[in-house]
């Protein structure tokens, strides 16, 4: 490797900065078509400076009537509170038991071709739509209250579960079901000797986070009348009392924050 | 005790993996079975247990037909032979003990086998397996935590759990280095001898074929292009089954002790004995 | 040996578990399972209407197909708006999460009181969900995409900023180190130091979180914060089941778009 040598009086060596969009032309058109897109959806969408610019003083005007927050009505909070947090225990108790045989099928590894094909569907279904539609779903056929939103909270809690215990077992190295299947082992007994101590950690760590997310998600399907402390936030909201909302949310975001701690403890503790 | 009567295995891609091949199995020994990779070594060994499923041909244990026996039957038959594997395949996450009791997942019900509770003849066999594979003491150590020789005597001693009338053996040493290779290979070879049992053996490594099997069987190209006494196996033999290349060094029937220093020895004695043999 | 050696070397009992551990194990076992039924104690379990289910779900599914096509004309800007709601929305969030993430990353940060005080903004901009986060803006400026906007935004910052700044804090420490022995300032090290390692992560972060923030966006608008949420609440309501397959198709389309190019985006990037 020799340097070069040009002894001409041209420019010193140029480098250019390694980028993450190597062409040039494609850097700056995706930038051009980004601006331009900015520009174009803001005017489909009427979005001006006026409507911003009242919005401001009105948000302001919230803030003061928030502050204070209102806990008089505590046991109100307490009730929902409560009642949510049995929702994410309930969803994330039945969504492990459903999803172990969702999952199984979902491998492809494992259950015949068209098995894996339902499962996969399935999965794929009930995490495309938001839990709101799906707890709108469960209302109109339940009526209002907390079982529309456990049932909702199943849905979702299934789908997820499933589809990590579904990877999971695809993951799993070949080797050592061949070993146990040439024992001469049954089915049952494979998944039991061999699948579960695999998965086994992983599903209980997947389990508890969801466990976790399922608090979070409850707080929210009460919006559309499906139990929680969601419903009683929204009952606040239309009646516009916003002091009481601040301590709602400040509830929620507490009770958040415990979940969050709790399951990280415990996902700590299983390793 | 085993015999294969023109076995044939085309995978759906199109490969011929096994063509018409035939052999029988009728007394305790060790047959390595040596040739190039994708001779079909693997696929025979597993269509004898029907890990893979032959095209064409029979498979028949004591004259029991593998081929044609249905799922409940296939996991009896699979019970009767025992195999160890290449790159150990024991559940990583269980102790050495529960790996040994695996063995036994074709004899116990269900909820033994879940609530780990076989039966004292088990156990008892399974402590006494431990103690003759070197690995006393071990019994509640993690599959994961063991050294790559130390697991493939958990697969040897699961594989002998089952009491098995045959041994399938693939690669049992492709994994290790030379010396756990040939501890693996002198304790295949006691056991064999000690439990009356017939083991074939997929070996890459011909010297260690040689060395510790009483009859080689070579495949190439999914045909047998030899079978007889390992010592048999001359440059020629090794030229029909792999290729042309300089054997010289590689046929021997070195004692597995010798040291280092008298390979040269040895060396010179056996091409003065191929020459003339 | 004796009889009784050989029975100690040998044993025909082994347990995987201690007593102590087996009892523990069943203890928690129980635990868990009263908990369960704790849980679903207070719910009124209408078990006629669970033995009725697969009658109703057929019936429904029945009233459901075909979908009805026409409705499409009055579908079309509603989707579309979603998605602007939800593509405009992670832009802005891109813009915001970026510096708070620095704040909530250990090695970055300036003191403890600001790390803390970043903490505290991703921790709450995720606690609370999108849909509540709609809630509070649609009272601040009023029905309509714009508060879609502000909550998608507001509840992207907490998703990106936590997966930035566990970047941040990730990265080599010797690489801006070296940069900092040069006698840089600070803000060069970040760009030279920094920025380049966690680039890829928040390109790759702000895409995952745009195709969540589609799915999200179908539904702002049960709240009033625009897309077409309020499009299928109606429907709904009104039992116009083939429109609401319609939209539900729709939603189930783009929603699979945006998950196909957040994947090969994301492919690309790594």
């Amino acid at each position: 490797m020799s340097a070069p040598q040009s002894h001409t009086a041209s420019a010193p060596p140029r480098w250019n900065r390694l980028r993450m969009i190597e062409t040039p032309a494609l850097r700056y058109g995706l930038l051009i078509l980004g601006v331009a897109y900015i520009v174009w959806s803001v005017g489909v969408l009427d979005i001006n400076w006026h409507r911003i610019s009242t919005g401001i003083p009105r948000a302001g005007n919230m803030f003061s009537r928030m502050v204070p927050p209102d806990f008089s009505r505590w046991s109100l909070l307490v009730k929902g509170v409560l009642e949510s947090v049995q929702m994410a225990l309930a969803a994330s108790f039945f969504g492990m038991l459903l999803a172990i045989p969702l999952g199984l099928c979902g491998a492809g590894n494992l259950v015949p071709r068209p098995v894996y094909l339902v499962a996969r569907i399935i999965i794929i279904l009930s995490r495309t739509f938001h839990e709101i539609i799906i707890a709108i779903f469960f209302v109109k056929i339940f009526g209002f209250g907390p079982l529309a939103g456990v049932l909702t909270l199943i849905v979702a809690s299934t789908s997820f579960i499933s589809k990590m215990i579904a990877e999971d077992i695809e993951n799993m190295t070949p080797g050592q079901l061949e070993a146990i299947r040439a024992t001469g082992a049954s089915f049952p007994k494979l998944l039991i000797y061999c699948i579960s101590p695999n998965t086994l950690p992983r599903f209980l760590g997947v389990s508890i986070y969801r466990l976790d997310a399922n608090i979070r998600h409850s707080t929210v399907v009460g919006i559309v009348g499906a139990g929680g402390i969601g419903q009683v936030l929204a009952a606040t909201f239309s009646r516009y009392d916003y002091d009481f909302s601040l301590a709602i949310l400040i509830a929620i975001v507490s009770l958040v924050f415990l979940g969050e701690f709790f399951s990280s403890w415990v996902r700590g503790y299983l390793r | 005790m085993l015999t294969i009567k023109d076995l044939n295995k085309v995978y759906p891609t199109g490969t011929r993996a096994l063509n018409h091949v035939s052999f029988t199995v009728d007394q305790p020994q060790i047959i390595a079975i040596i040739g190039p990779s994708g001779a079909g070594k693997s696929t025979l060994i597993r269509c004898i247990n029907r890990l893979v499923k032959p095209t064409s041909g029979r498979v028949l244990l004591d004259d029991i037909d593998i081929t044609s026996l249905n799922r409940r039957q296939l996991r009896r038959a699979r019970r009767r032979m025992g195999m160890i594997f290449q790159e150990y395949n024991l559940v990583d996450r269980l102790t050495v003990m529960e790996n040994l009791l695996s063995g036994r997942l074709g004899y116990v019900s269900f909820w033994r086998a879940w609530r780990r509770k076989f039966p004292p003849e088990d156990v008892k066999a399974a402590f006494k397996l431990l103690e003759r594979v070197g690995l006393e003491g071990y019994q509640d150590t993690r599959a994961d935590a063991l050294s790559g020789g130390q697991r493939q005597r958990v697969g040897i001693g699961r594989a002998l759990m089952q009491a098995p009338d045959l041994l399938l053996v693939d690669e049992p040493t492709a994994s290790l280095d030379p010396k756990t290779s040939r501890q693996i290979m002198r304790l295949l070879v006691e056991l064999v001898q000690e439990r009356g049992t017939p083991a074939l053996v997929n070996i890459h490594d011909v010297a260690l074929a040689q060395s510790f099997s009483d009859r080689i069987i070579g495949l190439r190209g999914g045909e047998i292009v030899f079978d007889g006494q390992s010592s048999g196996v001359t440059e020629d033999v090794l030229t029909a089954i792999y290729g042309e290349e300089d054997w010289s060094l590689t046929v021997r029937k070195g004692d597995d002790d010798s040291p280092a220093e008298k390979k040269a020895d040895k060396k010179n004695g056996l091409i003065r004995e191929a020459a003339t043999g | 040996m004796t009889v009784a050696e050989h029975a100690a070397k040998y044993p025909e009992i082994w347990r995987r578990f201690s007593p102590r551990m087996t009892l523990i194990r069943y203890a928690w076992y129980l635990g868990i399972v009263a908990v369960a039924v704790w849980s679903i104690s207070n719910l009124d379990l209408p078990w006629f209407y669970f033995l009725d289910a697969h009658t109703q779900a057929l019936d429904l599914a029945e009233r459901m197909w075909p979908p009805d096509l026409e409705f499409w004309q009055t579908l079309a800007n509603p989707l579309l708006e979603t998605i602007h709601i939800a593509t405009l929305g992670t832009i802005f969030t891109f813009v915001i999460a970026f510096p708070i993430a620095f704040l909530a990353a250990r090695n970055t940060t300036f003191n403890s009181a600001t790390w803390f005080i970043g903490r505290l903004i991703l921790v709450t901009s995720r606690s609370v969900n999108t849909v509540v986060w709609g809630l509070f803006f649609v009272a601040i400026f009023g029905p309509g995409p714009l508060a879609g906007i502000w909550a998608i935004a507001f509840r992207s910052i907490g998703f990106m900023g936590k997966l930035v700044a566990e970047a941040i804090e990730e990265i080599d420490e010797g690489v801006s180190e070296a940069i900092e022995a040069t006698g840089a300032s600070r803000l060069q090290v970040l760009v030279y130091g920094i920025l380049p390692q966690v680039l890829p992560v928040i390109y790759g972060t702000a895409v995952y979180r745009w195709d969540i923030n589609i799915r999200e966006s179908t539904v702002l608008g049960f709240v009033g914060a625009g897309g077409i949420g309020i499009l299928l609440y109606s429907s709904i309501n009104q039992f116009q089941w083939r429109e609401v397959s319609l939209i539900l198709l729709s939603v189930f389309g783009v929603v699979l778009v945006s998950e196909f190019v957040s994947a090969l985006v994301r492919q690309r990037i790594s």
